[in-house]
């Protein structure tokens, strides 16, 4: 016997079976082949809530068969497969309330109102994706000058670099001189070496006494704090695993804050110690970056522009490069450095920022999001901090790692880790999920896992190009 | 749940606890005493077995119907006691021993007992000038009381079945005066100080003072004793005993370990952060019933006694070859308790259904669970929000695994102040509870003892107000750390306060709650972060009594009281579901018990099946360890093996501490998503043999799961089993608990028995050990030949969503082609079943190729939608038809199915109502 309570349009056929896949195996009448082959049962089994075909084919429309799946038609929106263990229930998942019809249960034909809602969030996205896209090629537009741009500069300073090293010869050549016989001169000269090599490391230790100021000013405020210099437990001076504020003020010389003049002799205490809070502390110097690595445009949208391990690759040419410009006098290497202007940062060219350096925009900007008892704060590719609202120290949620997307687009996701170790847990990590929208910024942040932190954040940089609205359901198309 | 050590939650409070916390991995063990470092516990021990200095004075024999009462006196100081000997019904004696004329009451525990025990006559047989015979009914039994040196045996014919007080190590610390005279200065060095006591003779008797007895130092704590010494002594022998079992709850192997060298297994509910296995350390919860067992009886002892307890026990054949020992087996029992009286219950069996039953006389059954209880539980420190509530229940449907109830830990209220919820993540409780409801699921969230000092905070004030709290010593409100910071702890001694508290649940009162929201109670021995060992100081005052004497009742006064809400808020209508981590004997009445913060490590889900079958014969049936380990972080294999073994233990809850990643069943990978949900499905498959198990268990006393000597007492193989078990008496269940297990080996019990792979209907024969391969997907579970079980196949997304679906019966024959078995229906959630007989209740049984329902209930009533789908017969032969016969003789012929190879017989859709009468015969 045949079940049907459908509306009368509804055309024949048994209870749960979809009407354009499936429908034909189910003749009227004939006997029943398990759609696994594994037997022929007669019709009347078909739907008779007990169980014969183990593919259980031959209960689309009951719960009998406990792999069995029911279609619901869902006329005005989307048409779907339930378990079988959903029909009758008691629970309405079919919006056409196919799904229930023997159970008792008040379900309400939702079909139309959902199509409707679905039709419009899908519209308004398509509205945010067509935007978003176009703003998404304004990016690789800037990105592209922006490069151009910094690779000008590389060439002017591939130039500097040149006469330099003719410099360093020239010093060479000094040095060679001094190594004559007259042994007057010759101290002479080496001392004058050895001053210059003091000054070089001077300059050396200023630029990194300067860069720690900046990393542990967390407040920014142009101080550094006990807690700011407490987070620093490498600094540690007994090495107990713990950096108490009695020894932080020690190091600091008593002193509760320092500001930049008076960091010189903090930095003392600490230089050795101390870790930079960046894993990129020892960039490579810009004038190693091979020529023909930077000029590479990135334009071809087919093959991998930066591969993941890009970073690596250039570090060892620059080794290479160590050997063949200067063998192995580094502290020349830092000389060069220094004149050549080392504030002008290349480092970013190393990142992955996408296909068409599309997330270039987001490098060195920050986002922040404030909850009811944190202020959370995202510098793509640098850093995700979190902050108590009212006062406390900031916390380190991880550094930069890498795309963790899903295998088709890696740039959905961005993963950020080793940041401030848990009681008795993991180093706190978070994990960024990016969705297309017009303005860039961070949405929501939540803790699913205790520190493991997972932030979602719009741009402009993941939006596709739009497809057509086809894919919309058709709510006729079922009638 | 909640370690004590939690220190990063209370640093938020409590810079000073962080430096006192412990970040070990294991258990501390300095946190715990040991016997030596429990001042009562150290001078009991030091009595060694002897000549006992009392002697009973038979010309005091009082004789009434209901019991004979005469007096002991202690020879060295003169001291009095009254004995009172009581014949019960059902085969039990009872002995209680008080002083005769204390200084002041002492503790008499109330509440436990169901009702006053019924007692039978006991009569004189003959008496001498040193002994006296009592009758004890029927089958020669006797209670002989000894005078001098007093002791009581209780005989069967030439048998002794019993001896107490056989080693003379009945003692009594009678209270006694402070002395005045002292000074302050002689009391703290007090070393060799005497005490002078004249006796109602006039006879001076010096008593000497040992240290501790008015004063004792623990770590940082003293307590101050003011009653001095009161501790309570006493020795039990059994002839013939190798094997004893129960006094949960340790972290112990089921049959219990001589202690002769060891501290003895202690009982103080206490809440012991990570704990050790393997060691007879105190836990949560304490049910002070010993059961004996051999191949001649099974009996148990039930020492009533709230206060602290120490267990030793010590047997003549440990560690022998017992050929050897022409000694009789012999073991040895020494209960002592730091305070009140000695009240204890011999039940004398003599098989261990009978112990059950007299146990379950005396403290009454495990409370029937509302069906939906006994299905899968989700729970995790913490659920953080309601969206992450929402998620997670989206993600059972999304991965097709059946869950019943979600669970919130403490972060869900507001700053810890239990009957709230926090503003920010669960602004909308009702309509989480609803969007739960919609689908068919319950919700749990935790509320424990400890309440937050807190002038904002409602349930504080009121228990001020009305003066609920515990005292300290000095009268003013007992005050001491846990989850909210500094807390008080209300007297749920008091009556009124427990009612006061089970009002508190109605829907009214407890904002946002709604009926399928259900409660956890929590770290209830109480736990008290900054107190002695964890918990409570024993000089805290609950109205006249001291903490001392009341400590092991509290945790079960909590659970009460908030069962009782439950019952309340539904108009007494609805059957209670509350979780518990300590308790006492009697908890079973009020709901659920979980063995407390275990750890993602396999030995803890190898040492869950003794515990839950120690906790069932001492009738706790409703047991479960957290699924996966709460500490720690398990690896995809135990998770696994850990849901597997779940699915088959009463209480099947996953759980794990907020520090832990999380581990929903689908972040393994598919492969170990779809393992979890089989063995989930298994589970819910199942319910309906487990709700009919619960059901008896309610009626009976007998454990839902029982170790295998249980069901074959006289197969000595059996005795020291404790990796597998018996689910009611039809089902063995030999889970994988071994890291990489290729095979495991499971003993079949039962001389001329088959059993059946569950899975793949394979027969196998009893009373062999059976090598089975395994593999990540196998959970060994065996049918005994000779059963009927009957599961609900259509597994759905939630036990309530399974209501009205239909049966398949599992018919397993024996070698005698026969089986039977048992169905149980009502609604599944009120108490109709009791109040007004709704209920469906069917024997069924095969033989002689006639499979019939018959009716066990006929004066009750209920009707039900569900039918019987499908019926497998399992080990018969293959018969040419099978006829339906319904109650008014209509027949119909039933199709079926039969594999030869396995012998397994289908029966398709007989289609008749689960209620009716019907008949299938094979032909």
């Amino acid at each position: 016997l045949l079940l049907i309570l459908g509306t009368p349009v509804e055309i024949q056929r048994p209870r749960g079976v979809p009407l354009t896949s499936k429908k034909p195996f189910y003749e009227e009448n004939k006997p029943f082949t398990c759609l696994d082959g594994s037997r022929t049962i007669p019709f009347d089994r078909v739907n008779d809530d007990y169980c014969d075909c183990k593919d259980g084919s031959d209960e689309p429309g009951t719960a009998a068969c406990p792999n069995g799946s029911f279609h619901c038609t869902n006329a005005g929106y989307r048409p779907m497969f339930i378990p079988s263990s959903r029909i009758n229930d008691g629970i309405c998942d079919c919006c056409d309330t196919t799904d229930e019809y023997n159970s008792g249960a008040k379900c309400e034909n939702t079909c139309k109102e959902l199509g409707l809602k679905e039709r419009d969030v899908l519209q308004k996205m398509a509205e945010i994706t067509k935007e978003g896209f176009l703003l998404k090629q304004q990016l690789i537009e800037e990105a592209k000058k922006g490069r151009e741009e910094k690779q000008g500069k590389v060439t002017d300073m591939q130039e500097n670099k040149k006469q330099l090293e003719e410099k360093v010869e020239a010093l060479r050549t000094v040095k060679e001189t001094a190594e004559q016989p007259e042994k007057e001169a010759k101290e002479r000269h080496l001392k004058a070496w050895e001053e210059q090599k003091a000054a070089i490391r001077l300059e050396k230790d200023k630029a990194k006494m300067a860069e720690a100021f900046l990393e542990l000013d967390d407040n920014a405020d142009g101080f550094v704090s006990v807690s700011e210099l407490q987070s620093h437990a490498e600094l540690d001076p007994d090495a107990d695993g713990t950096l108490t504020e009695t020894e932080v003020q020690g190091l600091m010389g008593g002193a509760a804050q320092v500001d930049t003049s008076t960091f010189e002799s903090v930095w003392t205490n600490i230089k050795d110690k101390y870790h930079s809070e960046v894993s990129r502390e020892e960039e490579p110097a810009p004038v190693e970056t091979p020529p023909e690595e930077v000029k590479e445009p990135v334009v071809d949208n087919d093959s991998e522009p930066f591969p993941e391990d890009d970073i690596s690759e250039e570090e060892d040419e620059d080794e290479d490069d160590e050997d063949d410009y200067h063998e192995d006098d580094d502290k020349v290497r830092v000389y060069i450095t220094q004149k050549t202007g080392a504030s002008i940062n290349f480092s970013d060219l190393s990142f992955d920022f996408g296909p068409d350096a599309e997330f270039t925009y987001l490098y060195s900007q920050c986002y922040e999001l404030t909850t009811s008892e944190y202020i959370y704060r995202l510098c793509p590719f640098n850093r995700v901090s979190q902050k108590p609202k009212y006062g406390g120290s900031e916390t380190n949620l991880g550094t930069w790692g890498s795309w963790s997307g899903p295998e088709n687009n890696k740039y959905l996701v961005m993963k950020y880790e080793h940041g401030t170790g848990c009681w008795q847990g993991p180093n706190r990590s978070t994990t960024v999920k990016l969705t297309c929208g017009k303005e860039t910024v961070v949405t929501s942040t939540s803790e699913p896992s205790r520190c493991e932190y997972l932030m979602e954040f719009t741009t402009p940089a993941v939006c596709q190009e739009p497809a057509n609205m086809d894919l919309l359901p058709h709510g006729h198309e079922e009638l | 749940s909640a370690p004590p050590c939690g220190c990063f939650i209370l640093q938020r409070w409590v810079p000073l606890i962080v430096l006192l916390c412990v970040s070990a991995r294991a258990v501390d063990r300095s946190n715990f005493k040991t016997c030596e470092q429990s001042a009562f516990c150290k001078r009991q021990r030091e009595l060694k077995p002897g000549r006992s200095p009392y002697r009973a004075l038979l010309d005091t024999l009082e004789l009434s119907d209901s019991r004979i009462t005469l007096q002991l006196i202690n020879d060295n100081n003169k001291v009095r006691l009254l004995l009172e000997l009581y014949r019960l019904q059902g085969n039990m004696t009872r002995v209680k021993i008080n002083e005769l004329k204390p200084l002041k009451p002492r503790y008499e525990v109330p509440d436990v007992l169901i009702s006053d025990p019924i007692t039978e006559t006991l009569s004189v047989v003959s008496q001498d000038e040193n002994s006296l015979v009592l009758s004890l009914g029927g089958k020669d039994q006797r209670l002989i009381v000894s005078a001098q040196p007093f002791r009581l045996d209780i005989v069967e014919g030439p048998q002794v079945l019993v001896s107490l007080n056989s080693r003379g190590l009945l003692a009594f610390e009678h209270l006694r005066a402070r002395k005045d005279t002292k000074s302050e200065l002689e009391q703290a060095t007090e070393q060799e100080n005497v005490e002078q006591r004249t006796d109602e003779d006039g006879q001076i008797k010096e008593e000497e003072d040992k240290p501790g007895m008015w004063e004792e130092t623990f770590k940082s704590h003293t307590d101050s004793k003011p009653n001095g010494p009161s501790s309570i002594s006493l020795d039990f022998s059994l002839p013939g005993v190798e094997h004893v079992y129960g006094i949960p709850e340790h972290a112990d192997t089921l049959k219990l370990k001589n202690t002769d060298g060891s501290d003895p297994y202690r009982l103080y509910n206490l809440d012991v952060f990570q704990y050790e296995l393997h060691n007879p350390m105190a836990l949560y919860g304490a049910v002070p019933v010993l059961i004996s067992h051999s191949t001649d009886r099974t009996m148990g002892i039930f020492w009533l006694n709230a206060a602290e307890t120490w267990v030793d026990i010590s047997s003549n054949t440990a560690g022998k070859v017992r050929v050897i020992s022409s000694e009789a087996p012999q073991t040895d029992v020494r209960w002592i308790s730091e305070s009140g009286i000695i009240d204890v219950f011999i039940m004398l069996g003599p098989k261990p259904a009978d112990v059950f039953t007299q146990y379950a006389s005396l403290t009454g059954t495990q409370s029937f669970p509302p069906l939906t209880a006994l299905a899968y539980h989700q729970c995790r420190w913490n659920y953080n929000d309601q969206e992450d509530v929402k998620s997670v229940d989206q993600g059972f449907d999304e991965h097709d695994i059946p869950y019943d109830f979600i669970w919130l830990d403490i972060e869900h209220a507001d700053g810890k102040r239990y009957f709230t919820w926090d503003p920010s993540k669960f602004p909308q409780p009702k309509e989480m509870l609803q969007g739960l409801m919609d689908k068919r699921r319950k919700l749990v969230a935790i509320v424990d003892p400890h309440i937050r000092v807190d002038n904002g905070y409602k349930i504080h004030n009121e228990i001020l107000s009305k003066n609920f709290y515990v005292k300290n010593k000095d009268g003013g409100d007992y005050e001491g750390w846990c989850w909210p910071g500094n807390s008080g702890y209300p007297d749920f001694t008091n009556p009124e306060m427990r009612a006061w508290w089970a009002s508190k649940f109605a829907y009214e009162q407890y904002e946002g709650s709604m009926e399928n929201q259900y409660v956890w109670n929590d770290m209830n021995e109480p736990s008290v972060f900054n107190g002695p060992e964890v918990t409570m100081h024993k000089d805290a005052l609950h109205g006249g009594w001291e903490h001392r004497d009341v400590h092991n009742l509290y945790g079960l006064y909590v659970q009460k009281a908030t069962a009782d809400g439950l019952v309340e808020r539904s108009g007494g209508v609805e059957r209670p579901f509350v979780l518990t981590r300590a308790f006492f004997a009697g908890s079973q009445r009020y709901g659920a018990v979980w063995t407390g913060d275990n750890a993602a490590e396999w030995g803890h889900l190898k040492i869950s099946i003794p515990m839950c079958l120690s906790l069932g014969l001492a009738g706790i049936s409703f047991c479960g360890a957290d699924v996966g380990g709460f500490f720690k972080h398990p690896s995809a294999e135990l998770l696994v093996r850990w849901y597997q073994a779940g699915a088959y233990q009463p209480f099947f809850r996953a759980h794990a501490h907020i520090d832990t990643p999380r581990r929903e069943p689908w972040l393994f990978g598919p492969e170990n998503t779809a393992l979890i949900r089989e063995a989930i499905r298994q589970r819910y498959a199942l319910l309906p043999y487990w709700y009919q198990l619960f059901y008896n268990a309610h009626r009976t006393g007998y454990p839902v799961v029982r170790p295998l000597w249980v069901e074959y007492p006289n197969d000595v193989a059996t005795f020291s089993i404790e990796d597998e078990y018996l689910i009611g008496k039809d089902l063995l269940v030999h889970p994988v608990t071994d890291e990489g297990a290729t095979a495991v080996t499971a003993y079949l019990p039962g001389k001329g028995e088959v059993w059946y792979d569950v899975h793949t209907f394979q027969k196998h024969d009893g009373e062999q050990s059976l090598y089975i391969p395994v593999t990540m997907s196998s959970i060994p579970v065996f049918q005994r030949g000779g059963s009927i079980i009957c599961r609900k196949d259509r597994v759905r997304r939630s036990s309530s969503c399974m209501e009205n679906d239909p049966y398949t019966l599992y018919a397993a024959l024996n070698s005698q082609g026969s089986a039977e078995g048992e169905l149980y229906i009502d609604d599944f959630h009120t108490f109709n079943f009791e109040k007004a007989k709704q209920f469906v209740h069917r024997h069924l049984s095969f033989s002689a190729n006639t499979l019939s329902s018959r009716n066990l209930a006929p004066d009750s009533q209920f009707s039900t939608a569900s039918w019987i789908e499908k019926i497998v017969i399992i080990g018969g032969s293959q018969p040419s038809s099978a006829t339906l016969k319904n109650a008014d003789d209509t027949e119909s012929a039933l199709e079926f199915e039969f594999d030869s190879t396995l012998a397994v017989l289908t029966l398709r859709k007989p289609g008749v109502n689960a209620a009716a009468d019907w008949t299938v015969i094979l032909r």
